[in-house]
């Protein structure tokens, strides 16, 4: 089984996936999958009646709006990087966390480099598929980078104005 | 001046660790270019021309003599003894190794200061009004609110990614000297009728190809609301900004694509959504505001007898009095402006002796504050009247005494093609050449306030189109031509210049701007500056006088 990375309560580790990526020409396969947002859409019900865990890969270009009402039933959220340098995923994970208080996971799949660990955690990203061959010391020392944050955000983090309080 | 705790030191050695691995990484190979170039971006490290170029955050133009003489010993270290002053109010050193990078890095954290997205399609240094804490036309203190941004867009988890750059600028009093309607986003500091605090927010401004006046989009924001609001406008630009080409993915962009209700109620939908998690609660924005160094002021007469005779007895310091001082919200201080706009030099340009001599007048004089403008020049913001004499003069032995600010040379110029990859054409020698024209101050004090602007290609770094005379390098089949406009302003009265004809060649652009004054002044009537008179009898006339001259 392909390998990735999971961050739970602060700790990254390394996990084996149970998801199967499956592309929308693709027949999918038994177990766990991660479909495509228009395939979701179509095969999503019966996919989830077989008693399997259902995961939607969301597009850069989609709304994360769209998976609002079936956020409770979904496994993962899997956001899409086509470069590292499109940040719009940086908000849908925010939203996933903040405004629909979506508890499953939430992967970073594409062009997934360990500079953006930080950024990723701090929006509530927990699984990553690395593109770079980071390791996992990598993406840890990477996303603990910083001491302090400025703002408050998706993680459990104080931001700095909340520890100059204390 | 904001003094840095013990949280913002750790965040730079933090911030200066994290960049020396990155280069490390790219020395050894293990990162591309392609990899490395954001990374750099984000580090203010740019490749040019010639070298590597460092852009220097300079947090709302704010600087203490410590800070100006670190400068001072990195430009004469690692630099060829010089650096430049921007238009963001940054400072760029234009001769840098990479594998000095990480240690020059260092030492500005060493006196809190950094480069942290100073380049890339992130947050940029915030602008705020120059003349913050000396001036008694503000609201309140703009520098309070700027540092509030500074630290919240610093690394935002969200933000750092955006379709193209982000600029900010805060400005609190009616006489806007931040260009604020030519940022993605302009804050404009009131107060309600019941004394509330608050911010007037203007979105969209902004120069390169296609240049836009920012346009309102909420009239009063309570100012403790600042935050949140822009996180609201910052993620709707984050989502729907486009990013398919690289041309059109500014805010400016979306905001004209939707029309200014549309966008603002998009904003006010997510921002109502969103609540106020953002925000500063009163003790940190009370905090921010007491980590400003308080400046005390003696109680003096509003009139020097020091300063007054020498108004008499040397018309060279008369003439800088009139030019280059401002008045002070406190009697018997004045605000000195310090040009870095000498006739026959290149625009925004010091050398390190000259930061030197900056940095020992505003800790002897000037309570050591020191402000860079968005024009290219410095400010001590509070000199007594009666030091401005002694002031003057050593300003006058390090060349630093050009009597000229806001006229005719006191000229805006892009580093052009002597430095930039972009640039089609030199803006430095044509900055040079009409400055040349007018070195008479005679001559220039009779034109009065005159704003020329030059950039060296469409990216407008020159911010060529809110000049009153903007002027535009071209490529023409490899020949440097310039395209002239006339009637832009930066300023509260923002407007985008308009065409004057043709392109003219290199060598007759000087001669053009001074067709341009010359009827000019026989067209003025009393009390207009150029741009008054431009805007009363429209193109027609300069149009005439210099293509009349030139063909």
């Amino acid at each position: 089984m392909p390998m990735f990375i999971r961050l739970e309560a602060g700790v990254f580790s390394l996990a084996e996936d149970p998801f199967t990526a499956v592309g929308d020409e693709q027949s999918v396969p038994p177990g766990d999958v991660i479909i495509s947002l228009t395939r979701f859409q179509a095969e999503g019900e019966a996919l989830m009646g077989e008693g399997r865990a259902v995961g939607v890969r969301l597009e850069s270009h989609e709304e994360v709006e769209a998976l609002a009402y079936d956020l409770p039933q979904l496994a993962v959220v899997a956001l899409a990087f086509p470069k590292f340098g499109d940040g719009r995923a940086y908000s849908y994970a925010r939203l996933l966390r903040e405004r629909f208080g979506f508890r499953g996971e939430v992967r970073a799949v594409g062009d997934v480099l360990r500079e953006q660990a930080g950024y990723m955690a701090r929006c509530g990203f927990t699984a990553f598929e690395p593109a770079d061959g980071s390791t996992l010391e990598d993406w840890r020392r990477a996303s603990q980078r910083f001491r302090h944050a400025y703002q408050r955000s998706s993680d459990a983090r104080s931001p700095a104005f909340v520890e100059r309080g204390e | 001046m904001y003094r840095y705790d013990s949280i913002d030191k750790d965040f730079l050695a933090d911030r200066t660790a994290e960049f020396r691995e990155q280069v490390a990484r790219r020395l050894a190979g293990e990162l591309s270019e392609d990899q490395f170039k954001p990374l750099r971006l984000r580090n203010g490290l740019y490749l040019q021309l010639h070298a590597y170029m460092l852009r220097i955050a300079v947090p709302y133009g704010s600087l203490n003599p410590t800070q100006l003489r670190k400068l001072a010993w990195i430009g004469r270290t690692y630099d060829k003894g010089y650096g430049h002053f921007t238009t963001r109010t940054n400072l760029q050193f234009h001769w840098i190794k990479l594998s000095d990078a990480p240690d020059i890095v260092d030492h500005l954290a060493s006196v809190d200061m950094h480069a942290i997205q100073t380049s890339g399609n992130c947050i940029r240094n915030v602008t705020a009004d120059p003349y913050a804490g000396a001036t008694s036309e503000e609201i309140d203190d703009p520098r309070v609110w700027a540092e509030a941004i500074r630290q919240w867009s610093t690394v935002h988890p969200e933000f750092n990614w955006l379709p193209r750059k982000f600029k900010i600028a805060v400005t609190a009093a009616a006489k806007d000297r931040t260009a604020a309607k030519t940022h993605d986003i302009g804050l404009n500091l009131k107060r309600s009728r019941d004394g509330a605090l608050g911010f007037e927010v203007m979105v969209g401004g902004g120069l390169g190809r296609m240049p836009y006046i920012g346009q309102t989009i909420r009239q009063f924001l309570p100012a403790t609301r600042l935050l949140s609001y822009l996180e609201a406008i910052l993620r709707v630009y984050n989502r729907h900004g486009r990013r398919d080409n690289i041309h059109k993915a500014r805010i400016k962009v979306l905001v004209a694509a939707l029309g200014r209700e549309e966008f603002a109620a998009q904003v006010e939908a997510e921002w109502e959504k969103n609540g106020a998690g953002a925000d500063l609660p009163d003790t940190e924005l009370a905090r921010i505001r007491g980590a400003f160094v308080p400046k005390s002021f003696e109680t003096l007469p509003s009139v020097s007898e020091t300063f007054e005779a020498a108004r008499l007895r040397t018309p060279a310091f008369a003439r800088f009095a009139r030019n280059n001082l401002k008045p002070h919200k406190v009697a018997g201080y004045a605000i000195v402006e310090i040009s870095l706009k000498a006739i026959g030099a290149t625009p925004g340009d010091a050398t390190s002796e000259q930061m030197e001599v900056v940095a020992d007048l505003a800790e002897r004089f000037g309570q050591n504050d020191i402000r860079v403008t968005h024009e290219q020049n410095l400010v001590l913001p509070h000199v007594r009247l009666d030091d401005v004499p002694a002031v003057w003069a050593a300003l006058a032995e390090a060349g630093l005494a050009t009597p000229n600010m806001n006229l005719v040379s006191d000229i805006i110029a892009c580093p052009g093609l002597d430095y930039c990859a972009l640039a089609n054409a030199r803006a430095i020698s044509v900055a040079q050449h009409i400055a040349e024209r007018f070195a008479d101050p005679d001559r220039a004090e009779l034109v009065g306030e005159l704003k020329v602007k030059i950039s060296g290609c469409i990216n407008a770094c020159g911010h060529h189109h809110v000049g009153h005379i903007g002027i535009l390098g071209v490529d023409k089949k490899g020949e440097e031509f310039y395209q002239l406009t006339l009637g832009g302003s930066a300023a509260e009265d923002a407007a985008v210049g308009q065409a004057l004809g043709p392109a003219l060649p290199y060598d007759k652009v000087a001669e053009a701007v001074d067709t341009l004054v010359e009827t000019y002044l026989r067209e003025r009537q009393s009390g207009e500056r150029f741009l008054d008179t431009f805007r009363r009898t429209g193109v027609a006339p300069f149009k005439e006088a210099v293509y009349a001259d030139v063909h």
